[in-house]
């Protein structure tokens, strides 16, 4: 057998306890409140007291209170070491305590087992007296069960577990690890250290992050993009940190890791859509079987509060652009009034309730799949009201008037994209006579939304639009050809969301659309 | 004390907050002695030396009971209510 690790502990005296030693050792990890170790103790002690002067008779003992009520228990005269931080029992791996190691050589074990398995313990101790040359203990063996199963060992426990691995020399935490003085508050460090998008954060603990880290099977080293601004890597372990401040539960992790490569795609342009005035921020819409087994909102207040997945994903994402990216107000991001979306904004689509494909199966994916779709969006939701339309092409042509708002009215031939979520009360009177597929909406949408090109040319009214220097080069043909919202049916993107009471849907204006701006980006979730 | 993760890019050093600096020296300026040997011979000296080149300031001594522990709250608490600068001797 291999050699035990080495360990200097304490005991009830302060005096260290080296191993390996040079006298044969025994050494027995206990934990005060297991039964069976109570019934171990007595049997150490007699060992100690026929072997203590020859060997090393050491019981190990994981609380520190527990040394002593052990003690006084049991009338212990054997030194007793302190593992309370756990990293001796952490060390030596085993599940169960109690944990009994027999070095003849102070080293190495020729007998090690778990729980109390009598023939065991008694050819441990024939083993000692041969070796020492001794009497074998003199123990009722008669009056011991023949076995006890023991106690699953202390440093086993989650939270414990988790710690003890983060700090362990092989530990997959490679981020800095930054020492909060007692004296001083977790939460105001945080902010003083810019790290929040203005409310709390829940403090990334070494534990917290090993616990987020299990919720994919990727390497916390395994960096999956360079995130801009300011290129800062984006590892998976970092990307975790973030998560943890959000408030997500590991089961989220793999969202929040395929937004993230969405975003850092050059097609999406996160560093434009952080920097500019006009204040775009990524709108995710997750799609497929994830939706439910995070229990996701995509029903009643989808695009609201209240839901914890919702919620800290979007944030998550917000929060691993400001601090690995670091996209800051003020530095790179530079909206001139920002928008609530900036803190997080993510839902799921109600697929249930759509007539249509799932927006990811629009997309080219399968139904099976789950997958993030990022949209850069600089408002929204803004809220298109129609309690009284009744028949399909009424309501389709509300939702276009709705739409005609993005940026202003006036504004046509605009190569921008929107999202439309739709709610079900519409979908149900757009559905009433039959099937209405994507593309009849969005061209209702256009049709609806066709003006004159005189409509859009600066006046007193409003100087935006057309110049006039433009308009001038014109005839009144030219000035009279109607022109829709939008330069192509494309850019206006679907889903359905919201409860089923209520005929408010809602839409997102676009920012720049294209490759000088920002395109949307569909991400498969990868969950193992 | 609680250890946290850095969840930036680590392009730069942790930062600690500390009091904006006025460029000019007024109030009450303690003097705190940790206990460390010589310790209190090197605050003599420097109330000496304030005593004479500002004597406009007041200053107060403070002592830590021993340099092996943490300053004890009330006393933190006091300094902090009391002065307006702190000056601490550090190692021996």
């Amino acid at each position: 057998m291999a050699e035990l690790p080495g360990f200097e502990l304490r005991d009830l005296d302060d005096a260290p306890r080296a191993f390996p030693a040079a006298k044969p050792s025994l050494i027995c990890f206990v934990k005060e409140d297991c039964e069976t170790c109570n019934l171990a103790a007595p049997v150490l002690e007699a060992f100690a007291k026929t072997y203590g002067e020859a060997a090393n008779i050491w019981m190990i003992s994981q609380t520190r209170d527990g040394s002593l009520v052990l003690k006084d228990r049991h009338g212990l005269t054997l030194p007793i070491l302190d593992d309370s931080d756990l990293k001796i029992s952490f060390a030596y791996g085993f599940d169960i305590v109690p944990a009994l190691y027999w070095c003849p050589d102070g080293r190495t074990p020729d007998t090690q087992c778990e729980g109390f398995v009598k023939t065991e313990w008694q050819g441990v101790d024939r083993d000692m007296a041969s070796t020492l040359n001794c009497t074998a203990t003199a123990i009722d063996w008669d009056t011991l069960p023949d076995w006890r199963p023991g106690c699953g060992s202390k440093h086993l426990d989650p939270e414990i577990l988790d710690r003890l691995m983060a700090d362990a020399e092989d530990s997959p935490i490679r981020a800095r690890k930054i020492e909060i003085a007692s004296a001083d508050d977790v939460a105001e460090f945080m902010f003083d250290q810019g790290f929040s998008d203005g409310l709390p954060l829940v403090p990334p603990t070494p534990e917290r992050v090993m616990r987020m880290l299990s919720g994919t099977s990727r390497s916390p080293k395994e960096v999956i993009a360079q995130m801009p601004p300011n290129m800062g890597e984006a590892s998976i372990e970092k990307i975790a940190i973030n998560a943890v401040m959000a408030g997500c539960k590991p089961e989220y992790l793999p969202v929040v890791i395929a937004a993230i490569e969405a975003i850092c795609t050059d097609a999406f342009n996160v560093h434009g859509v952080m920097a500019t005035t006009m204040g775009a921020s990524p709108v995710i819409v997750v799609n497929g079987p994830i939706r439910e087994r995070l229990g996701m909102n995509s029903g009643l207040m989808a695009l609201g509060t209240g839901n914890r997945a919702n919620a800290t994903i979007g944030r998550a994402v917000r929060l691993a652009v400001r601090n690995i990216g670091g996209a800051k107000p003020g530095g790179t991001d530079r909206s001139t009034l920002g928008s609530p979306m900036k803190f997080t904004m993510c839902f799921a689509e109600r697929e249930g309730r759509s007539p249509w494909a799932p927006l990811h199966v629009e997309r080219g994916f399968k139904a099976t799949d789950s997958v993030v779709t990022v949209f850069a969006m600089t408002s929204g939701p803004v809220h298109i009201v129609d309690q009284e339309s009744r028949a399909p092409d009424e309501i389709a042509g509300t939702l276009g008037l709705g739409l005609e708002s993005m940026f202003l009215p006036k504004y046509h031939m605009m190569p921008v994209d929107a999202l439309l979520v739709v709610c079900p009360e519409h979908i149900d009177t757009l559905m009433r006579d039959g099937e209405y597929d994507k593309d009849r909406l969005r061209d209702r949408i256009q049709d609806v939304t066709r003006r004159p090109l005189r409509d859009m040319v600066a006046d007193e009214v409003s100087g935006a639009g057309m110049t006039r220097a433009a308009a001038a080069k014109l005839d009144d043909a030219q000035l009279d050809n109607l022109v829709p919202k939008f330069a192509k049916r494309e850019h206006i993107h679907i889903v359905v969301a919201g409860s089923d009471a209520g005929k408010f849907s809602s839409a997102y204006h676009g920012w720049v659309t294209g490759p000088m701006g920002s395109q949307s980006v569909s991400r498969k979730i990868e969950e193992t | 004390m609680t250890v946290i993760l850095d969840p930036t890019d680590e392009a730069v050093p942790v930062s600690r907050q500390i009091t904006p600096r006025s460029g000019q020296v007024s109030g009450v300026v303690g003097l705190m002695d940790i206990r460390k040997p010589r310790g209190d011979v090197l605050l003599d000296e420097l109330e000496r030396l304030l005593g004479e080149r500002m004597p406009d300031i007041e200053v107060r001594r403070y002592a830590k009971p021993t340099f092996t522990k943490p300053c004890p709250d009330d006393l933190r608490a006091q300094m902090k209510a009391e002065c307006d600068f702190v000056v601490e001797g550090l190692a021996d």
